[in-house]
């Protein structure tokens, strides 16, 4: 439900980074895991609104879903979990830990230093 | 093959750098991993700081609407407000009426009202510790927007969430709202008095749901209508509390510590001026 402020936030987070590197962006990776209480269809359909009218308008969004992963107490084993059944895959014991699934992270940027952009940032 | 952007790369060379080395199409990957939620994370540990700086303790009470949150605070108050000074704030899309509720018990109340948000964040808790003294606060209760979803995901700087579980509402919540409940330091299954009504609901089953989402987290059963089960609520309070003066001692101590080092240092100049 609070997508669109997470994708203003994220649009505040790229614009910084393309100032400082002067440069334009292609687009933007941003990794978001099951468990993060975000959902990336909601995402998707938010970001156009964010990026509207700012410097980031014609870069691409690019989600990366992360799996929800857990590390079992019991038997030491790392498997693939369910958001809403974290039990171990292998002797399904429900002591584990997260190891992976609560990630809402701007993973990374693609920027571009054609001549063009530069002589658009100038 | 390069893990961030697909090129073809040796992978050691990019897990190396935090900057891809710009393409010959002059495109560059660069590497970021910074949280999306940053800066409302700093915001509530800037609240954090504000808070320890005076010793309070804050309790963030995240549930559904109409989960019982106002009516436990109102019988919390009754049971703890000749112990320690109580301050709550109340969140809510619209109207007073529950920080009303609150201030008839005898404590104050700051009502944050947040429109269509559904959910606190720390700039709006930030600008209600502002209206509140702190040094005069003990206790300083967060009633969150009634809401299992987004109130999850925003940090405002409490030291313990509390989260509440209804008994009308069914025992399988924690496994339908995972990060809600996966957030919870506590969880209180409340208007325990309509359990004999209810048999769909099982308090076994609901600890079973919070073991499918591999949460260890305490559960006590009350009512606040009928006040039963309080004590034990009210014993985990107690401990809490004191759990954090113990953590406000050793921090002033160590800034007793530090400053007293320093005036033995100045002195020690000064003497050898």
């Amino acid at each position: 439900m609070h997508e669109l402020s997470v994708c203003q936030e994220l649009v505040m987070q790229v614009e910084q980074i393309a100032r400082e590197n002067q440069a334009r962006v292609s687009s933007i990776t941003v990794r978001i895991g099951p468990l993060s209480g975000v959902e990336p269809a909601l995402v998707e359909q938010a970001y156009p609104l964010a990026v509207a009218g700012t410097c980031l308008s014609a870069a691409r969004l690019v989600i990366d879903s992360i799996p929800v992963r857990v590390h079992c107490r019991s038997c030491k084993q790392d498997t693939i979990a369910a958001p809403n059944r974290m039990l171990c895959a292998e002797c399904g014991d429900w002591r584990t830990d997260l190891l992976s699934g609560d990630e809402l992270l701007l993973a990374s940027v693609e920027l571009s230093r054609d001549p063009i952009a530069e002589v658009s940032i100038q | 093959m390069c893990q961030m952007c697909g090129c073809s790369l040796p992978a050691a060379e990019n897990h190396s750098a935090t900057s891809h080395p710009p393409h010959d199409d002059g495109h560059e990957q660069l590497t970021v991993l910074t949280n999306l939620l940053a800066r409302n994370d700093e915001a509530a540990a800037h609240n954090r700081a504000h808070l320890d700086m005076h010793g309070v303790l804050a309790i963030n009470f995240m549930s559904s609407p109409g989960a019982g949150k106002t009516s436990l605070l109102e019988a919390t108050i009754r049971r703890l407000r000749t112990q320690y000074r109580i301050s709550v704030v109340e969140g809510d899309l619209a109207t007073e009426n529950d920080a009303q509720r609150i201030r008839a018990q005898g404590v104050p109340a700051i009502q944050i009202t947040t429109g269509n948000a559904c959910h606190l964040d720390a700039s709006m808790l930030h600008g209600a510790l502002h209206d509140i003294r702190l040094a005069d606060v003990d206790l300083l209760f967060i009633e969150n927007v009634g809401n299992l979803v987004c109130p999850a995901s925003f940090d405002l700087g409490q030291h313990r969430n509390v989260v509440l579980l209804s008994v009308p509402e069914g025992d399988d919540k924690p496994e339908k709202y995972p990060v809600m409940f996966r957030a919870a330091e506590l969880v209180l299954i409340t208007k325990s008095e309509l359990l004999e009504h209810i048999p769909e609901f099982d308090v076994q089953r609901a600890r079973g749901s919070l073991q499918k989402i591999a949460s260890a987290v305490p559960v006590l059963e009350l009512s606040a209508r009928r006040e039963i089960g309080m004590d034990a609520w009210i014993d985990w309070l107690h401990a809490e509390k004191r759990a954090n003066d113990r953590r406000f001692a050793a921090r002033e101590q160590v800034i007793h510590e530090h400053a007293h080092a320093l005036g033995v240092a100045a002195e020690a100049r000064t003497g050898a001026d």
